[in-house]
């Protein structure tokens, strides 16, 4: 990752985030002269050492956790998230369970109520940036590149472009991937695992990261169960296994059967994120 | 795959020590890394040597700690080791169990020159 700015992937766009990233590279560069400079330094015995049992190797101890980075950008998103009585939602799926039907429907009934915007995470193309635009809201499209994931750096620099109102709703649409978005906070108040009833029943055990990770499921495509063989309360059973505290809405974005249930946990949840604002 | 995403974590938090602490080379690197983290070993040790070739960690060893799944399970009230998160409790198969060990993924030391 680049030490200036933080940003880890050379190939990620964020619209309207122009980020000259050629200068990472002489960053790795500088490095290599380090070590030109080193050898210079030192002696020449087995540990560089001058003088007998002297070595100029040492142990440091770090107690660092790994994404500590990410970490340290998913705090600073979200206290300015709580400052704004903001209430951001990462939504996490595999590719294909109607994460963008379920948001386009969502907006198009919510909007006149509430204040609604959108980060789309997908590797490639602003196609799912510009359906959620054409339902009148913003949004911002973050492309990966060869990325798995969004992190909580990319969220950063997209919310100076995207600039979200106070009291608002944000939905973060997470790149379709039930694996890596687990390990990733981006200051969100609460993943949300979308899972389709055209998937297996067994994929809460088969991902168990994520649905640990996520505080809300929501069964989507619910109206296709007559034509499936698919069965809700061992994939529920599943879920709460990996996850006992895990809330379950069953829902059809196509139908709207079980829609309110969804409204009303994010209204509820709205209202919790403006107090104490 | 985000085992490269988490290498180049490691990197950066050498790359800050470097200048904190003063030194110019990582020698071995010793990460703690818990049964039920999101981490593969040895999609780990792929990542580890392309993501340090050329940098202050060039042909660093890395050295991985393995730490066990622990859980409280509520039934019977004591900690007991569980493999995966969907574990049921291996006395008496309660799946009413709370995760406190394993999750880790640390950078637990160093050696440096």
């Amino acid at each position: 990752m680049c030490t200036v700015c933080g940003c880890g992937e050379g190939e990620t766009r964020i619209e309207g985030h122009d980020h000259q990233h050629g200068h990472h590279h002489d960053h790795d560069h500088h490095h290599e002269h380090h070590h030109g400079v080193h050898t210079h330094d030192y002696g020449q015995g087995a540990a560089h050492a001058h003088a007998p049992g002297l070595s100029q190797a040492r142990m440091v101890q770090i107690e660092e956790d790994i994404l500590a980075k990410n970490n340290a950008y998913a705090s600073a998103n979200r206290r300015w998230f709580s400052e704004h009585g903001i209430l951001a939602l990462n939504l996490v799926s595999s590719p294909g369970s109607g994460k963008t039907t379920l948001l386009t429907r969502t907006i198009d009934d919510l909007k006149a109520e509430l204040k609604l915007s959108v980060i789309e995470g997908d590797q490639q193309t602003a196609n799912d940036a510009d359906r959620i635009r054409e339902t009148g809201v913003k949004a911002l499209q973050i492309n990966t590149g060869k990325g798995c994931h969004l992190d909580a750096h990319m969220i950063g620099h997209a919310l100076e472009t995207l600039d979200p109102d106070d009291d608002s709703v944000l939905f973060i649409e997470n790149v379709g991937n039930l694996v890596c978005p687990a390990a990733f906070d981006l200051g969100e108040a609460h993943k949300v695992v979308i899972l389709s009833v055209t998937e297996g029943e067994d994929k809460p055990i088969k991902y168990p990261d994520m649905f640990h990770a996520a505080d809300l499921m929501l069964l989507n495509k619910t109206d296709l169960l007559p034509y499936l063989q698919f069965d809700v309360d061992q994939c529920i059973d599943y879920a709460r296994r990996v996850n006992p505290g895990i809330k379950v809405i069953q829902l059809s974005a196509t139908t709207g059967e079980g829609m309110q249930d969804w409204y009303q946990w994010l209204r509820a949840t709205l209202q919790l994120a403006s107090i104490g604002k | 795959m985000h085992e490269m995403s988490l290498c180049e974590g490691v990197l950066q938090v050498l790359q800050d020590n470097a200048t904190s602490q003063g030194f110019v080379r990582v020698k071995t690197v010793w990460l703690e890394i818990g049964a039920l983290s999101q981490v593969e070993p040895e999609a780990m040790r792929f990542c580890f040597d392309a993501v340090m070739r050329n940098t202050l960690a060039n042909a660093a060893r890395l050295e991985i700690i393995e730490a066990p799944g622990e859980a409280w399970c509520m039934q019977c009230c004591k900690v007991i080791q569980v493999k995966q998160r969907f574990d049921a409790c291996p006395d008496c198969g309660s799946y009413q169990l709370q995760v406190n060990g394993g999750e880790e993924m640390r950078i637990k030391e160093i050696e440096v020159e």
